[in-house]
């Protein structure tokens, strides 16, 4: 058997999970949906005065994000799971870490980017100013992919659990506050004019950090849940 | 070179060390029971009222031995997580969650006391204040450990799972705790340090009590708890069998 190049292993298991995605479109539209309205329902609970939709723009923005994003990833690995090629992965000569890395990056083209790229029309809702939609666009798109790394390892762990569901919250969610906080802070801390340099940085750090680690916690879970 | 070949694994299996701590956690109980009676005692006789906070002060002597052993628990948790994943050894993950119920009660009492103690100092029950979060989220992070144990049904995949879940957390609790550090801070820095000391030396002995007494409880319930999940694990066998009646 030919051996695969890293790049093509993550290049086929991209375009599997995109084309898998493409044929049932609900699973990728559900969370931009839900994205959507959660976020449109803190003005209805708090009131539609402009200066505070202002203030608390970012930080429903990066929360509604995040559940978003949550939403999704209990399908990371439940289906293939489920009909067995989680398993035939695991055993293929390829290394896992390198297919959880793919899966994630997955997750991330399919559920982060459509969100980053429809946060700026739900900041001009909460009116927020050009520049700082730019830099919400910004923090999300290194956030995100945060995100789908350390949801990897909920997602691992939890799988074929009762309540998986409701678990995976319960565990990831702490773990998303550093990226929530830096996120949201950024925004802030350039209409107060802070600068936002290095909030940006710390969430490339945390993007760095998780990338590396991140999938060696996720294979280790798989391994675990496929015993 | 020794000849003699020391069994460093001889308490790693659960029927030695069932025995073990049998033996052991009497000692510890007895000894957090006498540390705690005269910490208190300390504490509310000897140690004299603070200026500016008056009586309100004493209860820094439950709060500080709480908050630090819930951050400390979980810490020893992780490093029994991470022996368990290294070794196989089947009692590093009992040991875990021997200890996880013990840390999420110290999170707790460390949140409920600082919000009684918040009260009169700061006139508020709650503030978004750094080490407060952090605490909440520590709780947090032993409340899914709980979650995630209590929804395996395979106990060994359970304790790989929740290993796995410790190591994570364990890794992600400075960043958290510098997350919201810099995102908020209230909170008084810390009165104890090793070169200088901002209490009165009375003060400092009833806490510093306070806390070895809070250690021995923890270490006399952990062992209490992981001998009840030895029997309850190795019930098939026979040991266990004459060890009940």
């Amino acid at each position: 058997m030919k051996k695969l190049g890293m790049t093509s292993v993550m290049l086929a298991v991209l375009r599997r999970e995109v084309a898998v995605a493409m044929r049932q479109k609900g699973e990728v539209l559900t969370p931009l949906v839900f994205f959507v309205v959660i976020a449109s329902l803190f003005p209805l609970g708090v009131g539609p005065e402009s200066a505070l939709l202002l203030r608390m723009a970012p930080g429903v923005l990066w929360v509604s994000a995040l559940l978003a994003a949550m939403l999704s990833l209990q399908r990371l690995f439940a289906t293939d799971y489920a009909d067995g090629s989680l398993e035939q992965m695991a055993l293929s000569s390829t290394p896992l870490g390198l297919l959880v890395v793919a899966k994630a990056l997955s997750h991330f083209l399919l559920s982060g980017l459509p969100l980053v790229l429809m946060a700026p029309v739900l900041g001009l809702q909460f009116g927020l100013e050009p520049r700082s939609l730019g830099i919400l666009m910004l923090t999300l798109l290194l956030g995100t992919p945060t995100l789908s790394l350390i949801g990897s390892i909920g997602a691992a762990l939890t799988l074929g659990v009762r309540g998986a569901g409701v678990l995976l919250s319960l565990l990831i969610l702490p773990l998303y506050i550093p990226v929530l906080i830096f996120g949201a802070g950024a925004v802030e801390a350039d209409a107060a004019g802070l600068g936002f340099g290095g909030h940006l940085s710390l969430l490339a750090a945390m993007l760095v950090l998780s990338a590396f680690f991140a999938p060696l916690a996720t294979k280790t879970a798989l391994r675990i849940s496929l015993e | 070179m020794n000849t003699q070949t020391i069994h460093w694994f001889k308490f790693a299996s659960p029927q030695n060390f069932y025995y073990l701590a049998g033996r052991m956690w009497p000692w510890f109980a007895a000894l957090a029971a006498v540390l705690a009676t005269v910490g208190l005692w300390i504490s509310f006789f000897v140690a004299p009222v603070d200026a500016q906070q008056g009586q309100a002060y004493r209860i820094i002597f439950v709060h500080v031995p709480a908050s630090q052993m819930a951050m400390f628990i979980y810490l020893v948790m992780a490093a029994w997580a991470g022996f368990g994943l290294a070794f196989n050894t089947r009692l590093s993950g009992m040991m875990a969650s021997a200890l996880a119920p013990t840390g999420a009660l110290f999170a707790f009492l460390s949140l409920v006391t600082g919000a009684v103690w918040g009260k009169p100092m700061w006139g508020t029950w709650w503030v978004w204040d750094a080490r407060l979060t952090s605490t909440l989220i520590l709780l947090f992070l032993y409340l899914g450990f709980l979650a995630l144990q209590s929804s395996i049904d395979d106990p060994r995949r359970a304790d790989k799972a929740c290993a796995v879940l410790a190591l994570v957390g364990s890794v992600n609790v400075p960043i958290i705790y510098f997350s919201v550090k810099w995102w908020n801070t209230l909170h008084q820095g810390a009165s104890v340090s090793m070169t200088k000391s901002a209490m009165a030396s009375t003060m400092l002995a009833g806490m510093l009590i306070m806390v070895v007494a809070c250690w021995m409880y923890a270490i006399a319930v952990a062992l209490v708890r992981v001998r009840s999940i030895i029997l309850d694990r190795e019930r098939h066998t026979e040991w266990v069998k004459h060890a009940v009646e």
